[in-house]
C-alpha cells in the first residue's frame, strides 16, 4: 500500500512527468484524459458550488428557527462526499490511489460520527477543497473547455464550409469563401488544440497537487493513532509471551512431573513383579511405554510453545534442540555474541519453528539450513530449504502469521521461493524495540 | 550399597526417587529441594554419590548443575549424576568441561530414564564407580551436532556408532554385541577414532571417552 506524502511533492505528479516529453504527450491518451478530468471537474465543481451556496443560504435563513444550525453543520461536512468523489476522479489522471484520511468509525451513532468528523482537520481541508473546486478549478476547467471547443470548431472550418450552403463567418463580417480558404483557420485550430492539450496537462497536474495537499492524510494526524496501535499490539504480544511462559511452567511443574513419577512407579512395579507374574509384568511394561509416549507428546507440545532451553540457554541452543527433533535433517549455524532480549529470542525461535514446519509440510525438501547472526543490533535469521519452492506468504496462514508477529517487534520477513525452489526465508528482528 | 544425597525440587519425584533408591538397596542420606541445601547436605553427609536435578529454586535455571560443579571442585572426584528434563548440549558440555576431575564419575541422564528402574540403578552404580554415563539421547544429539568440516565429520558412520556406544560407557565386548560385529573390529574402529580425533590412547583412562575429550576441547 503506497500512501501519498502529505502534498509536499516528494512524489512526482504523473501528468507533469508525462509533459516532460511534449511530443509523446500529444500523441498519447493523456490530453484526452486531462480534458475529461477538467471537464468533469468543472461540471462537478459548479454543482458543488451551487449546493454549498444553497446550504449556507438555507442555514442562515433558517438559523432563526434553530434547524439552520443543523443545516450549517451539514455544510461543514459537505466536503466529505465531495472529497470521496474527487479521490475517485483523481484516478483518471493519477495511478496511485489517495487513502481516506478519516478515522474509521464502524458502528458509531450519527452524533458521534458528526462530532468526530467536526474535530478532524481533514474535514475542514476537504471543505476548503470543495470551495476551491467550485470557484477556481471549475472556472479554469471551463476556460480550457471553451478553448478546446473553439479550437475544434476552427479545425473543422473547411468541413463546415463544405457542408454549409450559406456563407460561414469565423471572423464577424468576413465570410470564408470556400473549403480551401478555411485551411488557415484549421491550422490555427490545430495550434489551439496543441496549446489546449498542454494547458490541460498543466492544470490537471496543479489540481492533482492540490488534491494531494488537501485530501490526503497528514503524518501528524496519522502517527498518534499508529503509535497507539503499535503500543497496544506490543502490549498484547507481551501478554501472549507471559502466557506462553506460564503454560510452559505449569506443564513442566504439573503434568510432566506427574508423568515421570508415574513411569517411575510403574518401573518399580515391574521390578517387584519380576518373574513371579510375567503376564502382569508384561502389562506394566506396556503401561510404562504408554506413559512415556504421553510424556514425549507433552514435551513436544512444550517445545512448540516456549521451551525451557530457550529461557535457560538462549536462541542458539533452542534452535539446535528443535532441529534435532525435526523430521528433516537441519544444519544449524547460529552464532550470536550474547543473549538477546526475551521477546527477540522468542520471536526468533518461533520464526525457526514456523519455517521448519513449512519446510516439513510443503516443500518436499531433503534438508534445511538455519543461519543466525547479529548485524547492527538486528537478529538476522535465514532459513533455506532445498525443496520445490512456490511458498506464498499470502496463501498459508503460517507465514502470514509469522509476518504479523514480526511486525509487532518492527521486524520483517522476506520470502524468496521461486517455483522449483529453493525457498529462502529471511527474518530480521531489531533488538532495541 | 551406596549413600546417596538427592536434590530434586518436585516433591512427587523426590519421594519417588527415595523409594526407588531404597528399594534398590541404597541409603538416601538426605533428600533436599534446592541447591543450597544440597551443598550443606553433601558437606555434612559425605555421600558416595550425588543425584541432582538441573533446574531448581530459586531461579529454576541451572542451579543444580552449578552446585554439582562446585561440589566436585570442593570434594575431590565426588561422583555426580545429573538429571535433566531435556537434552541441552550446553548442560552436558558445561558439566563435562567444568569438573576438576575430568569426566570421571559424572553422569547426565534424562529424567525419563528413571522409569527404567534397573538401568537407572545400574547407571548410578557406574557413576559412583568413577565411570562416565551419558544418556543415549544426549550422545545422539552431541554426535548429530558435529557436522562435516569439523574433526567429528571425518568419522565414518560406523565409527560414530562405536563412539556413541563408548560414550554410553559400554565395553568393547558389549559394543561388539550391540553392533553384531567381532570385538576385534570394534578395537580397530576405536583405534581409528582416537587417531582421527588426535587423541593419545595412552593418556589417562583408556576408556576416556572420545566424545567427552572432544567436547571439552570444543567448550574451551
Amino acid at each position: 500500500m503506497s500512501a501519498r506524502p502529505s502534498g509536499d511533492g516528494v512524489q512526482p505528479v504523473a501528468v507533469w512527468e508525462a509533459l516532460r516529453r511534449p511530443r509523446r504527450f500529444l500523441l498519447s491518451a493523456w490530453p484526452v484524459r486531462c480534458w475529461a478530468y477538467l471537464f468533469s471537474g468543472s461540471l462537478f465543481g459548479l454543482v458543488v458550488l451551487a449546493s454549498l451556496v444553497a446550504l449556507v443560504a438555507l442555514g442562515v435563513v433558517l438559523s432563526v428557527v434553530g434547524v439552520g444550525l443543523l443545516v450549517l453543520a451539514a455544510t461543514a461536512v459537505a466536503g466529505l462526499p465531495v472529497a470521496r468523489v474527487e479521490r475517485r476522479r483523481l484516478r483518471l489522471v493519477d495511478p496511485v490511489p489517495l487513502p481516506d484520511p478519516h478515522a474509521s468509525l464502524p458502528g458509531a451513532g450519527a452524533r458521534t460520527w458528526l462530532r468526530t468528523r467536526m474535530r478532524e482537520r481533514a474535514t475542514w481541508r476537504e471543505l476548503g477543497y470543495a470551495v476551491l473546486l467550485g470557484v477556481v478549478f471549475a472556472v479554469a476547467g471551463l476556460g480550457v473547455t471553451a478553448l478546446l471547443g473553439f479550437s475544434l470548431i476552427l479545425l473543422a472550418t473547411p468541413g463546415i464550409v463544405a457542408l454549409n450552403s450559406g456563407p460561414v463567418m469565423i471572423i464577424p463580417g468576413r465570410a470564408v469563401p470556400g473549403p480551401l480558404a478555411g485551411l488557415p483557420f484549421s491550422a490555427v485550430g490545430l495550434l489551439g488544440l496543441v496549446l489546449c492539450a498542454y494547458l490541460a496537462g498543466l492544470l490537471a497536474g496543479a489540481q492533482v497537487r492540490t488534491a494531494w495537499f488537501l485530501l490526503s492524510s497528514r503524518d501528524e494526524e496519522f502517527s498518534p493513532r499508529v503509535m497507539e496501535l503499535t503500543r497496544s499490539r506490543a502490549r498484547l504480544a507481551d501478554a501472549f509471551e507471559a502466557e506462553r511462559r506460564r503454560i510452559e511452567r505449569d506443564l513442566h511443574d504439573g503434568a510432566q512431573q506427574q508423568l515421570v513419577a508415574l513411569t517411575m512407579t510403574l518401573g518399580l512395579a515391574q521390578m517387584e513383579l519380576g518373574e513371579q507374574n510375567p503376564a502382569a509384568a508384561e502389562l506394566v511394561t506396556r503401561a510404562r511405554a504408554e506413559a512415556r509416549r504421553a510424556l514425549e507428546q507433552l514435551r513436544d507440545l512444550v517445545r512448540g510453545i516456549h521451551p525451557q532451553v530457550l529461557t535457560d540457554h538462549g536462541l542458539a541452543a533452542a534452535v539446535t534442540e528443535v532441529a534435532l527433533h525435526n523430521p528433516l535433517p537441519v544444519t544449524v549455524d547460529v552464532d550470536l555474541p550474547h543473549r538477546l532480549p526475551g521477546p527477540v529470542e522468542t520471536m526468533g525461535y518461533f520464526a525457526v519453528t514456523e519455517a521448519l514446519t513449512n519446510a516439513n509440510k510443503y516443500s518436499g525438501a531433503s534438508g534445511v539450513t538455519v543461519e543466525g547472526r547479529l548485524e547492527d543490533d538486528r537478529l538476522i535469521l535465514v532459513i533455506t530449504d532445498d525443496g520445490q519452492g512456490g511458498a506464498d506468504p499470502s496463501a498459508g496462514t503460517g507465514l502470514a502469521g509469522l509476518a504479523d508477529r514480526l511486525a509487532i517487534l518492527r521486524g520483517r520477513l522476506v520470502v524468496s521461493s521461486p517455483v522449483g525452489g529453493p525457498t529462502r526465508l529471511r527474518v530480521e528482528v531489531p533488538c532495541s524495540a | 550399597m551406596l549413600r546417596v544425597v538427592l536434590a530434586e525440587d518436585a516433591v512427587l519425584l523426590r519421594a519417588g526417587l527415595v523409594e526407588l533408591l531404597t528399594r534398590g538397596g541404597h541409603e538416601v542420606a538426605a533428600a533436599v529441594g534446592d541447591a543450597e541445601a544440597l551443598a550443606r547436605a553433601v558437606d555434612e553427609e559425605r555421600p558416595d554419590v550425588v543425584i541432582t536435578d538441573v533446574r531448581m529454586p530459586p531461579d529454576f535455571r541451572d542451579e543444580g548443575l552449578k552446585a554439582a560443579l562446585e561440589l566436585r571442585a570442593r570434594h575431590d572426584r565426588l561422583p555426580v549424576l545429573v538429571l535433566s528434563q531435556y537434552v541441552a548440549t550446553a548442560y552436558a558440555t558445561q558439566l563435562l568441561s567444568g569438573g576438576g576431575a575430568g569426566a570421571a564419575g559424572l553422569g547426565y541422564l534424562l529424567k525419563d530414564r528413571v522409569g527404567e528402574v534397573s538401568e537407572f540403578l545400574d547407571a548410578l552404580r557406574r557413576v559412583a564407580a568413577g565411570q562416565t554415563v551419558l544418556d543415549p539421547e544426549v550422545v545422539r544429539v552431541l554426535l548429530a551436532q558435529q557436522d562435516a568440516g569439523r574433526p567429528m565429520g571425518r568419522l565414518t558412520p560406523r565409527e560414530r556408532e562405536v563412539l556413541a556406544l563408548m560414550a554410553e560407557g559400554l565395553t568393547n565386548q558389549a559394543i561388539a554385541q550391540r553392533l553384531s560385529v567381532t570385538e576385534a573390529s570394534v578395537v580397530k574402529h576405536a583405534g581409528n577414532i582416537f587417531m582421527k580425533l588426535d587423541l593419545d590412547p595412552a593418556e589417562g583412562n583408556r576408556r576416556v571417552l572420545a566424545v567427552l575429550a572432544y567436547l571439552r576441547r570444543e567448550a574451551s
